[in-house]
Protein backbone atom coordinates (compact mmCIF):
# COMPACT_ATOMS: atom_id res chain seq x y z
CA UNK A 1 0.00 0.00 0.00
CA UNK A 2 1.28 3.72 -0.53
CA UNK A 3 1.12 6.64 1.02
CA UNK A 4 -2.24 8.99 0.87
CA UNK A 5 -2.35 12.37 3.27
CA UNK A 6 -5.60 11.68 5.00
CA UNK A 7 -7.75 14.63 5.12
CA UNK A 8 -10.71 15.04 7.79
CA UNK A 9 -13.25 17.05 6.18
CA UNK A 10 -15.66 19.09 8.10
CA UNK A 11 -18.67 20.89 6.73
CA UNK A 12 -19.58 23.87 8.63
CA UNK A 13 -22.40 25.75 8.81
CA UNK A 14 -21.21 28.12 11.77
CA UNK A 15 -21.23 27.40 14.24
CA UNK A 16 -21.80 23.18 13.68
CA UNK A 17 -20.03 20.63 12.31
CA UNK A 18 -22.65 19.58 9.86
CA UNK A 19 -23.05 16.53 7.55
CA UNK A 20 -24.72 15.55 5.02
CA UNK A 21 -25.90 12.84 2.72
CA UNK A 22 -25.43 13.70 -1.21
CA UNK A 23 -25.08 17.13 -0.15
CA UNK A 24 -28.15 17.97 0.90
CA UNK A 25 -30.27 16.71 4.38
CA UNK A 26 -27.84 18.31 7.04
CA UNK A 27 -27.25 16.58 10.76
CA UNK A 28 -25.74 18.68 13.61
CA UNK A 29 -22.85 16.24 14.69
CA UNK A 30 -21.25 19.24 17.25
CA UNK A 31 -18.55 21.47 17.42
CA UNK A 32 -16.01 21.92 15.27
CA UNK A 33 -12.96 22.19 17.47
CA UNK A 34 -13.55 19.21 19.21
CA UNK A 35 -13.24 17.00 16.39
CA UNK A 36 -10.24 18.65 14.74
CA UNK A 37 -8.87 18.68 18.03
CA UNK A 38 -9.38 14.68 18.23
CA UNK A 39 -8.16 14.57 14.52
CA UNK A 40 -5.08 16.26 14.95
CA UNK A 41 -4.25 14.16 17.68
CA UNK A 42 -5.14 10.84 16.04
CA UNK A 43 -2.60 11.73 13.21
CA UNK A 44 -4.61 13.62 10.35
CA UNK A 45 -2.12 15.13 7.45
CA UNK A 46 -4.52 18.61 7.31
CA UNK A 47 -8.15 19.63 7.96
CA UNK A 48 -10.55 20.61 5.25
CA UNK A 49 -13.66 23.00 6.45
CA UNK A 50 -15.80 23.55 3.86
CA UNK A 51 -18.84 26.28 4.76
CA UNK A 52 -22.11 24.94 3.17
CA UNK A 53 -24.17 27.92 3.57
CA UNK A 54 -21.35 30.35 2.08
CA UNK A 55 -23.41 33.18 2.87
CA UNK A 56 -21.46 36.93 3.30
CA UNK A 57 -23.40 36.73 6.76
CA UNK A 58 -21.97 33.56 8.07
CA UNK A 59 -18.77 34.07 6.38
CA UNK A 60 -16.98 35.43 9.86
CA UNK A 61 -18.79 32.16 11.49
CA UNK A 62 -16.36 29.84 9.59
CA UNK A 63 -13.41 32.23 9.97
CA UNK A 64 -13.70 32.51 13.32
CA UNK A 65 -13.45 28.88 14.04
CA UNK A 66 -10.45 28.78 11.74
CA UNK A 67 -8.46 31.36 14.02
CA UNK A 68 -9.32 29.45 16.91
CA UNK A 69 -8.27 26.07 15.66
CA UNK A 70 -5.08 27.36 14.22
CA UNK A 71 -4.00 28.47 18.01
CA UNK A 72 -3.77 24.90 18.88
CA UNK A 73 -3.97 22.87 16.02
CA UNK A 74 -0.12 22.88 13.91
CA UNK A 75 -1.12 20.72 10.68
CA UNK A 76 -2.15 22.93 7.46
CA UNK A 77 -5.75 23.82 6.88
CA UNK A 78 -7.64 24.48 3.24
CA UNK A 79 -10.94 26.42 4.05
CA UNK A 80 -13.65 26.59 0.90
CA UNK A 81 -17.38 27.45 0.82
CA UNK A 82 -18.28 31.03 -0.88
CA UNK A 83 -14.75 31.99 -1.76
CA UNK A 84 -15.92 34.73 -4.34
CA UNK A 85 -12.90 36.96 -4.53
CA UNK A 86 -9.52 37.62 -4.23
CA UNK A 87 -10.25 39.52 -0.94
CA UNK A 88 -12.46 36.28 0.53
CA UNK A 89 -9.21 34.21 -0.18
CA UNK A 90 -6.95 37.06 1.83
CA UNK A 91 -9.70 37.00 4.45
CA UNK A 92 -9.26 33.19 5.07
CA UNK A 93 -4.95 32.65 4.66
CA UNK A 94 -5.12 35.85 7.25
CA UNK A 95 -7.17 33.82 9.98
CA UNK A 96 -4.62 30.74 9.48
CA UNK A 97 -5.48 28.78 6.22
CA UNK A 98 -3.00 27.78 4.15
CA UNK A 99 -4.92 26.89 1.18
CA UNK A 100 -8.07 28.19 -0.04
CA UNK A 101 -11.06 26.02 -2.34
CA UNK A 102 -12.77 27.63 -5.04
CA UNK A 103 -15.48 25.80 -6.63
CA UNK A 104 -18.91 27.52 -7.21
CA UNK A 105 -16.93 30.97 -7.92
CA UNK A 106 -13.95 29.35 -10.12
CA UNK A 107 -16.52 27.92 -12.71
CA UNK A 108 -18.59 31.60 -12.81
CA UNK A 109 -15.33 33.62 -13.34
CA UNK A 110 -12.51 31.05 -14.24
CA UNK A 111 -10.14 34.42 -14.19
CA UNK A 112 -10.57 33.94 -10.00
CA UNK A 113 -8.40 31.29 -9.87
CA UNK A 114 -5.43 32.82 -11.96
CA UNK A 115 -5.85 36.13 -9.93
CA UNK A 116 -5.51 34.42 -6.12
CA UNK A 117 -2.45 31.96 -7.75
CA UNK A 118 -0.91 35.48 -9.14
CA UNK A 119 -0.95 36.87 -6.07
CA UNK A 120 -0.64 33.78 -3.17
CA UNK A 121 0.79 31.10 -5.31
CA UNK A 122 -0.45 28.31 -7.41
CA UNK A 123 -0.15 25.67 -4.41
CA UNK A 124 -2.70 27.82 -2.11
CA UNK A 125 -5.31 27.62 -4.75
CA UNK A 126 -7.56 24.00 -4.44
CA UNK A 127 -10.46 23.67 -7.32
CA UNK A 128 -13.15 21.47 -5.82
CA UNK A 129 -15.34 19.81 -8.32
CA UNK A 130 -18.37 18.55 -7.66
CA UNK A 131 -18.92 15.58 -9.86
CA UNK A 132 -22.29 13.75 -11.21
CA UNK A 133 -22.26 10.75 -13.58
CA UNK A 134 -23.51 11.84 -16.72
CA UNK A 135 -23.06 8.85 -18.79
CA UNK A 136 -20.49 6.04 -19.07
CA UNK A 137 -16.85 7.63 -18.45
CA UNK A 138 -18.38 11.12 -18.26
CA UNK A 139 -19.33 13.29 -15.56
CA UNK A 140 -20.71 16.53 -14.94
CA UNK A 141 -19.62 19.82 -13.20
CA UNK A 142 -22.22 20.84 -10.39
CA UNK A 143 -21.88 24.12 -8.26
CA UNK A 144 -23.56 25.59 -5.27
CA UNK A 145 -23.05 22.59 -2.61
CA UNK A 146 -23.88 19.92 -5.74
CA UNK A 147 -27.61 21.88 -6.22
CA UNK A 148 -26.71 23.65 -9.64
CA UNK A 149 -25.91 21.74 -12.79
CA UNK A 150 -23.29 23.59 -15.38
CA UNK A 151 -23.04 21.36 -18.46
CA UNK A 152 -18.85 21.42 -18.03
CA UNK A 153 -17.26 18.21 -18.58
CA UNK A 154 -15.30 17.29 -15.10
CA UNK A 155 -12.34 16.24 -17.42
CA UNK A 156 -12.54 19.14 -19.30
CA UNK A 157 -12.93 21.56 -16.43
CA UNK A 158 -9.73 19.49 -14.62
CA UNK A 159 -7.64 20.19 -17.53
CA UNK A 160 -8.77 24.39 -17.52
CA UNK A 161 -8.63 25.02 -14.21
CA UNK A 162 -5.14 23.37 -14.08
CA UNK A 163 -4.17 25.74 -16.57
CA UNK A 164 -5.83 28.82 -14.96
CA UNK A 165 -3.52 27.97 -11.92
CA UNK A 166 -4.88 25.59 -9.52
CA UNK A 167 -2.30 23.45 -7.46
CA UNK A 168 -4.37 21.06 -6.42
CA UNK A 169 -7.68 19.46 -7.34
CA UNK A 170 -10.64 18.39 -5.23
CA UNK A 171 -13.14 16.00 -6.59
CA UNK A 172 -15.64 14.78 -4.52
CA UNK A 173 -18.64 12.29 -5.71
CA UNK A 174 -22.25 13.68 -5.87
CA UNK A 175 -23.39 10.47 -6.42
CA UNK A 176 -21.31 8.62 -3.31
CA UNK A 177 -20.53 11.07 -1.39
CA UNK A 178 -22.71 10.10 2.09
CA UNK A 179 -23.63 6.39 0.81
CA UNK A 180 -20.48 4.62 2.33
CA UNK A 181 -20.69 2.68 -0.91
CA UNK A 182 -17.06 3.52 -1.83
CA UNK A 183 -15.65 5.93 -4.05
CA UNK A 184 -16.65 6.54 -7.86
CA UNK A 185 -12.93 4.94 -8.89
CA UNK A 186 -13.58 5.34 -13.00
CA UNK A 187 -14.16 9.16 -11.85
CA UNK A 188 -11.09 9.67 -9.74
CA UNK A 189 -8.86 7.61 -11.99
CA UNK A 190 -9.94 9.91 -14.84
CA UNK A 191 -9.19 13.29 -13.19
CA UNK A 192 -6.09 11.88 -12.13
CA UNK A 193 -4.92 10.69 -15.37
CA UNK A 194 -4.85 14.20 -16.45
CA UNK A 195 -4.17 16.36 -12.96
CA UNK A 196 -0.48 17.34 -13.37
CA UNK A 197 -1.44 18.24 -9.85
CA UNK A 198 -2.16 16.59 -6.54
CA UNK A 199 -5.54 15.21 -6.10
CA UNK A 200 -7.80 14.63 -3.11
CA UNK A 201 -10.84 12.49 -3.95
CA UNK A 202 -13.75 12.53 -1.48
CA UNK A 203 -16.85 11.23 -1.31
CA UNK A 204 -18.12 7.56 -0.45
CA UNK A 205 -15.83 5.86 1.93
CA UNK A 206 -17.68 3.21 4.06
CA UNK A 207 -14.80 1.12 5.44
CA UNK A 208 -11.01 0.31 4.97
CA UNK A 209 -11.21 -1.97 1.67
CA UNK A 210 -13.17 1.12 0.18
CA UNK A 211 -9.50 2.97 0.52
CA UNK A 212 -7.55 -0.20 -0.59
CA UNK A 213 -9.19 -0.61 -4.15
CA UNK A 214 -8.77 3.78 -4.73
CA UNK A 215 -4.92 3.22 -3.91
CA UNK A 216 -4.53 0.50 -5.83
CA UNK A 217 -6.58 1.78 -8.54
CA UNK A 218 -5.67 5.36 -8.69
CA UNK A 219 -3.14 7.62 -8.36
CA UNK A 220 -4.56 10.07 -5.93
CA UNK A 221 -2.55 12.04 -3.44
CA UNK A 222 -5.16 12.39 -0.20
CA UNK A 223 -8.10 11.29 0.71
CA UNK A 224 -10.96 13.83 2.45
CA UNK A 225 -13.15 11.67 4.89
CA UNK A 226 -15.73 12.77 6.92
CA UNK A 227 -18.69 9.95 7.19
CA UNK A 228 -16.15 7.56 8.30
CA UNK A 229 -14.24 9.93 10.87
CA UNK A 230 -17.30 11.67 12.19
CA UNK A 231 -19.51 8.77 13.49
CA UNK A 232 -16.65 7.11 14.87
CA UNK A 233 -16.46 3.97 12.52
CA UNK A 234 -12.63 4.02 12.40
CA UNK A 235 -9.89 6.54 13.63
CA UNK A 236 -7.06 8.18 11.74
CA UNK A 237 -4.39 5.80 13.31
CA UNK A 238 -6.73 2.54 12.20
CA UNK A 239 -7.24 4.14 8.74
CA UNK A 240 -3.26 4.65 8.26
CA UNK A 241 -2.26 1.95 10.27
CA UNK A 242 -4.74 -0.50 7.45
CA UNK A 243 -2.80 1.19 4.41
CA UNK A 244 0.99 0.96 5.96
CA UNK B 1 12.25 36.43 30.15
CA UNK B 2 10.07 36.05 27.48
CA UNK B 3 11.93 36.44 24.31
CA UNK B 4 10.53 38.31 21.10
CA UNK B 5 10.31 37.47 17.58
CA UNK B 6 9.84 39.77 15.29
CA UNK B 7 7.47 38.66 12.17
CA UNK B 8 8.21 40.61 8.85
CA UNK B 9 4.81 41.95 7.31
CA UNK B 10 5.23 42.77 3.59
CA UNK B 11 2.01 41.14 2.74
CA UNK B 12 2.51 37.47 1.47
CA UNK B 13 2.80 35.13 4.47
CA UNK B 14 0.81 33.30 6.36
CA UNK B 15 1.55 35.34 9.58
CA UNK B 16 -1.70 34.31 11.45
CA UNK B 17 -0.31 30.74 11.62
CA UNK B 18 3.28 32.13 11.81
CA UNK B 19 2.46 33.66 14.70
CA UNK B 20 0.06 31.38 16.52
CA UNK B 21 2.62 28.89 16.44
CA UNK B 22 5.30 31.42 18.40
CA UNK B 23 3.05 32.34 20.97
CA UNK B 24 1.94 28.24 21.46
CA UNK B 25 5.68 27.91 22.32
CA UNK B 26 5.34 31.58 24.75
CA UNK B 27 7.57 33.84 22.85
CA UNK B 28 6.33 37.38 22.40
CA UNK B 29 5.23 38.11 18.71
CA UNK B 30 5.56 41.66 16.93
CA UNK B 31 4.02 41.57 13.22
CA UNK B 32 5.59 44.44 11.55
CA UNK B 33 6.42 45.69 8.14
CA UNK B 34 8.72 48.76 9.83
CA UNK B 35 12.44 48.65 8.59
CA UNK B 36 13.51 50.26 12.09
CA UNK B 37 11.87 47.48 13.91
CA UNK B 38 13.28 44.86 11.72
CA UNK B 39 16.50 45.91 11.72
CA UNK B 40 16.65 45.96 15.71
CA UNK B 41 14.47 42.33 16.31
CA UNK B 42 16.29 40.14 18.45
CA UNK B 43 14.85 37.26 16.39
CA UNK B 44 13.65 37.98 12.68
CA UNK B 45 11.08 35.42 10.74
CA UNK B 46 10.45 36.30 6.82
CA UNK B 47 7.93 34.07 6.05
CA UNK B 48 6.35 33.55 2.61
CA UNK B 49 3.33 31.83 0.69
CA UNK B 50 3.73 32.67 -3.18
CA UNK B 51 5.93 34.02 -5.99
CA UNK B 52 9.71 34.67 -5.77
CA UNK B 53 9.45 37.76 -7.64
CA UNK B 54 5.99 38.98 -5.73
CA UNK B 55 7.72 38.36 -2.67
CA UNK B 56 10.70 40.39 -3.69
CA UNK B 57 8.81 43.33 -5.18
CA UNK B 58 6.49 43.18 -1.79
CA UNK B 59 9.84 43.68 0.15
CA UNK B 60 11.34 46.48 -2.02
CA UNK B 61 7.87 48.40 -1.99
CA UNK B 62 8.44 48.69 1.54
CA UNK B 63 12.19 48.99 1.87
CA UNK B 64 12.72 45.91 3.55
CA UNK B 65 15.44 45.03 2.09
CA UNK B 66 18.03 46.66 2.98
CA UNK B 67 16.94 46.37 7.05
CA UNK B 68 16.82 42.91 6.37
CA UNK B 69 20.51 42.12 4.84
CA UNK B 70 21.74 44.69 7.97
CA UNK B 71 20.19 42.25 10.23
CA UNK B 72 21.58 39.61 8.85
CA UNK B 73 25.37 40.86 8.60
CA UNK B 74 24.67 42.07 11.98
CA UNK B 75 24.92 38.16 13.33
CA UNK B 76 21.36 38.18 15.15
CA UNK B 77 19.27 34.95 13.95
CA UNK B 78 16.92 35.08 10.91
CA UNK B 79 14.47 32.21 9.38
CA UNK B 80 12.70 31.93 6.26
CA UNK B 81 10.19 29.58 5.58
CA UNK B 82 9.01 28.42 2.39
CA UNK B 83 8.98 31.92 0.47
CA UNK B 84 11.06 33.26 2.73
CA UNK B 85 13.56 30.42 2.45
CA UNK B 86 13.81 30.87 -0.86
CA UNK B 87 14.06 34.83 -0.93
CA UNK B 88 17.42 34.30 1.42
CA UNK B 89 19.15 32.99 -1.89
CA UNK B 90 20.55 34.77 -5.19
CA UNK B 91 18.46 34.42 -7.68
CA UNK B 92 15.19 33.14 -7.93
CA UNK B 93 13.98 31.95 -11.62
CA UNK B 94 9.98 32.21 -11.64
CA UNK B 95 8.89 34.08 -14.33
CA UNK B 96 12.34 35.73 -15.41
CA UNK B 97 15.40 35.75 -13.00
CA UNK B 98 15.25 37.84 -9.86
CA UNK B 99 17.44 38.94 -7.52
CA UNK B 100 16.87 37.60 -4.08
CA UNK B 101 18.50 38.95 -0.76
CA UNK B 102 21.54 37.07 -1.32
CA UNK B 103 22.28 35.67 2.31
CA UNK B 104 22.73 32.32 0.93
CA UNK B 105 24.85 31.04 -2.37
CA UNK B 106 21.97 29.60 -4.90
CA UNK B 107 19.35 30.07 -6.88
CA UNK B 108 15.81 28.79 -7.07
CA UNK B 109 13.82 26.92 -10.09
CA UNK B 110 10.72 24.97 -10.28
CA UNK B 111 11.28 21.09 -9.19
CA UNK B 112 11.84 19.33 -12.21
CA UNK B 113 8.86 16.79 -11.67
CA UNK B 114 5.95 16.14 -13.83
CA UNK B 115 3.28 16.92 -10.85
CA UNK B 116 4.09 19.64 -9.02
CA UNK B 117 3.22 21.38 -6.51
CA UNK B 118 4.90 18.56 -3.89
CA UNK B 119 2.30 18.72 -1.24
CA UNK B 120 2.59 16.74 1.41
CA UNK B 121 4.69 15.30 4.47
CA UNK B 122 8.27 14.51 3.79
CA UNK B 123 10.95 12.96 5.79
CA UNK B 124 14.16 14.70 5.66
CA UNK B 125 17.65 13.41 5.57
CA UNK B 126 19.99 15.57 7.64
CA UNK B 127 23.27 16.20 5.44
CA UNK B 128 24.72 17.82 8.85
CA UNK B 129 23.67 17.56 12.96
CA UNK B 130 20.55 19.03 12.84
CA UNK B 131 17.54 19.08 15.41
CA UNK B 132 14.91 18.31 12.89
CA UNK B 133 17.05 14.75 11.32
CA UNK B 134 14.72 11.92 10.09
CA UNK B 135 11.46 13.77 10.73
CA UNK B 136 8.63 14.69 8.50
CA UNK B 137 7.69 17.95 7.80
CA UNK B 138 5.10 19.40 5.38
CA UNK B 139 5.53 20.74 2.26
CA UNK B 140 4.20 23.05 -0.35
CA UNK B 141 6.09 24.57 -2.89
CA UNK B 142 6.71 24.09 -6.74
CA UNK B 143 10.12 25.54 -6.53
CA UNK B 144 13.44 24.39 -5.08
CA UNK B 145 16.53 26.10 -4.11
CA UNK B 146 20.32 24.95 -4.77
CA UNK B 147 23.01 25.63 -2.92
CA UNK B 148 26.29 26.26 -4.40
CA UNK B 149 28.09 25.42 -1.14
CA UNK B 150 27.40 22.34 0.15
CA UNK B 151 28.43 23.46 3.91
CA UNK B 152 24.97 25.47 4.06
CA UNK B 153 23.00 22.76 3.11
CA UNK B 154 21.23 21.24 6.25
CA UNK B 155 18.81 18.66 4.98
CA UNK B 156 16.68 17.20 1.89
CA UNK B 157 13.35 15.82 1.10
CA UNK B 158 13.00 13.10 -1.14
CA UNK B 159 10.47 13.95 -4.06
CA UNK B 160 9.80 11.79 -7.05
CA UNK B 161 13.20 10.16 -6.78
CA UNK B 162 14.60 14.42 -6.52
CA UNK B 163 16.41 15.12 -3.70
CA UNK B 164 15.35 18.59 -3.10
CA UNK B 165 16.85 20.90 -0.17
CA UNK B 166 14.86 20.93 2.86
CA UNK B 167 16.61 23.16 5.72
CA UNK B 168 19.19 25.65 4.79
CA UNK B 169 22.01 27.41 6.95
CA UNK B 170 24.28 30.23 6.83
CA UNK B 171 25.97 31.36 10.08
CA UNK B 172 22.72 33.25 11.78
CA UNK B 173 20.72 32.87 8.93
CA UNK B 174 18.60 29.37 8.62
CA UNK B 175 15.46 28.31 5.88
CA UNK B 176 13.33 25.78 6.12
CA UNK B 177 11.45 24.83 2.76
CA UNK B 178 8.92 23.20 4.48
CA UNK B 179 6.59 24.85 7.39
CA UNK B 180 7.25 24.51 10.67
CA UNK B 181 4.49 26.05 11.98
CA UNK B 182 2.49 23.60 10.24
CA UNK B 183 4.57 20.50 11.07
CA UNK B 184 3.11 19.66 14.69
CA UNK B 185 5.41 19.33 17.44
CA UNK B 186 8.67 18.27 15.10
CA UNK B 187 7.91 21.64 14.04
CA UNK B 188 7.63 23.85 17.11
CA UNK B 189 10.71 22.08 18.07
CA UNK B 190 12.39 23.82 15.74
CA UNK B 191 10.96 26.95 16.45
CA UNK B 192 11.96 26.22 20.02
CA UNK B 193 15.53 25.78 18.63
CA UNK B 194 15.64 29.56 16.82
CA UNK B 195 14.56 30.95 20.05
CA UNK B 196 17.34 28.85 21.94
CA UNK B 197 14.71 27.82 24.60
Amino acid sequence: MRKVRIIPRLDIKAPNLIKGVHLEGLRVMGDPQVFAQKYYEQGADELLYMDVVASLYERNGILDIIKHTAKNIFIPMTVGGGIRSVENASEALRSGADKVSLNTAAVREPELITKIADYYGNQCVVISIEAKRKSEGRWEVYTDNGREHTDLDVIEWVQRAVQLGAGEILVTSVDQEGTKKGFDIPLVKAVCEVAQVPVIASGGMGNIEHLHELLEETTVDAVAIANVLHYGTMTIEDIKAKIK
Amino acid sequence: MTKKVTIIDYGLGNLFSVSKAFEHIGAQVEITAEPEKIFNADYLVLPGVGAFNKGMQELASRNLIEPIKKYAASGKPLMGICLGMQMLFETGEENGVHQGLGLIKGRVVQIPADKIPHIGWGAVSAKQNWQGAEKEFYFVHSYHAICTQENNLLATVSYKNLELAAAVKNGSVVGYQFHPEKSRNQGLELCKEFLCL
